[in-house]
């Protein structure tokens, strides 16, 4: 019997990402970090030239980390490996996917290389995460064919306040739709500007299409066990875990605080003794055109 | 056994959910299990797919790893897709170091085998004993394994049927394990589910 095998597909695409659940993404920007989040129980790395924390410092455009930094950590470790391409930057995310990476990162974090147009993802065979700070902007992304969302927060300040609010805004969001009465879905459609097909399935199933991971801010155990208890299907940490006192620890902490989330007990036990958390930046005290959530649109 | 047997899902990390509602549609209980206790309140358990590397290491951090071995020696029916069936192999190559895995079922796991994600795929995939079995499964491989040797005791159930990688297994079964590279629980279709519910009935 002659079968089809089709790779790129929107159930292989969607599907990395729920095999992705209850677990733990963490930035890094060399090797030796990536064996450490490996080790510590990491569900995926991200790999990156510079930390959120370090761009905001540094300041400059941010871009696609070099290719061979990529590609040595493939090399290095055996789980998952992500890359961030700049908004819009298709010929960014097409090296990426000759790389070989397992997902791209269509990112705020990086200096937007199209201020109208978000990557047409559809054209892939690796599967991308956008981020979004509501229910029409991860509809849109949807659209655009990316096969995860993830809240935006305020990625490199160690201040989780915002990625709260993105959580708690899409998840309001959605129940909202999925308590409306037929004809009104149409307008929402309208006010969400979001395509009316997608709009009424989330109305109908009372959920996202896709995985929902959170991300922006997540500095400690605590953290991670918040936003999994709004709601978040898992985490994505950046600059908490390499710009602490003890990366190892904490990136363990994490994980196991994810994965407990629902258990005061364990994370209680896995937040002591981590040294200094990354020092922060309060989200108020960013000058707004600084502020990476009104990237993307 | 009751005619509504009740199965864990080994809730640590992964694609829980799916194999919980899957099991609920293929007429068990099911509910998620992450602790010891819970282990030893259900007739059955399935390991999800997910990062087996993270499941390892949650499973030991959680005083899992041992309760598990014990349950299967117990004969606990056990139901592994991807990550799970890595999990629940005697031999695994691409482990990370120091990855142990759970063991029990008789069969050498290659982690990782068909490549990355660009190479995951989807494909029809005829498997043995599932009802209308003449008709495939769609098969969705995501980063999986696939099996080098299977050892005694161990019946193959499943095999690529086409394209480069023709004639690989990617099913097994024992009297009490079974074991998919593949995701059942991301499709609408429960045969391969209900298939573990029966193996669980029948026990």
């Amino acid at each position: 019997m002659e079968n089809e095998v089709s790779t790129g597909t929107g159930r292989v695409k969607r599907g990395m990402a729920e095999m992705l659940k209850g677990g733990v993404i963490m930035d890094v920007v060399n090797v030796e970090q990536a064996k450490i989040a490996e080790d510590a129980g990491a569900v995926a790395v991200m790999a990156l030239e510079r930390v959120p924390a370090d761009i905001r410092a540094e300041g400059g455009v941010s871009r696609m980390s070099d290719p061979d930094m990529i590609d040595k950590i493939i090399a290095a470790v055996s789980i998952p490996v992500m890359a961030k391409a700049r908004i819009g930057h298709f010929a960014e995310a097409q090296v990426l996917e000759s790389l070989g990476v397992d997902y791209i990162d269509e990112s705020e974090v990086l200096t937007p290389a199209d201020y109208s147009n978000h990557i047409d993802k559809w054209k892939f065979t690796v599967p991308f995460v956008c981020g979004a700070t509501n229910l029409g902007e991860a509809l849109r992304r949807l659209t655009e064919g990316a096969a995860m969302i993830r809240s935006k927060g305020e990625a490199g300040t160690g201040d989780v306040s915002n990625a709260v609010t993105h959580m708690r805004k899409i998840r309001s969001e959605v129940m909202r739709l999925s308590s409306m009465s037929a004809d009104e879905v149409f307008v929402a459609a309208k006010e969400l500007q979001a395509p009316y097909d997608l709009v009424a399935e989330v109305a109908r199933t009372g959920t996202l299409p896709t995985v929902l991971f959170t991300a922006g801010g997540i500095a400690t155990p605590a953290d991670a066990a918040m936003m999994m208890q709004l709601g978040a299907d898992g985490v994505f940490v950046g600059s908490g875990i390499f710009k602490s006192g003890n990366p190892a620890e904490r990136a363990n902490a994490v994980v196991q605080a994810t994965t407990h989330f629902d258990n005061p007990d364990v994370v209680a036990k896995v937040s002591r003794g981590l040294g200094e958390a990354m020092v922060g930046i309060n989200v108020a005290d960013i000058p707004v055109h600084h502020r990476l959530e009104d990237r993307g649109w | 056994m009751s005619s509504v047997p009740v199965i864990g899902v080994l809730a640590l990390q992964g694609g829980i959910r799916e194999h919980l509602d899957a099991l609920a549609k293929s007429g068990a209980e099911s509910r998620p299990v992450k602790t010891s206790e819970q282990l030893h309140d259900v007739d059955a358990l399935v390991i999800p797919g997910g990062e087996s590397s993270t499941i390892e290491k949650l499973a030991r951090k959680s005083e899992m790893l041992e309760p598990l071995r014990e349950a299967i020696k117990g004969r606990m029916p056990i139901f592994g897709s991807c990550a799970g069936m890595i999990l629940l192999a005697d031999r695994v190559v691409g482990a990370i170091e120091g990855q142990e895995s759970i063991g029990g079922l008789d069969i050498t796991v290659e982690r990782n085998a068909f490549g990355r994600q660009m190479q995951s795929f989807e494909s029809g995939i005829a498997i043995m004993g599932i009802r209308d079995s003449q008709r495939d499964f769609d098969g969705v491989f995501i980063r999986a394994p696939w099996v080098l040797e299977t050892g005694n005791g161990c019946e193959v159930i499943a095999r690529i049927s086409s394209g480069p990688h023709e004639g690989r297994i990617v099913g097994v079964r024992s009297d009490t394990m079974l074991a998919t590279s593949f995701h059942p629980e991301l499709t609408a279709d429960y045969r391969v589910h209900e298939m573990f519910v029966e193996m669980v009935r029948n026990l």
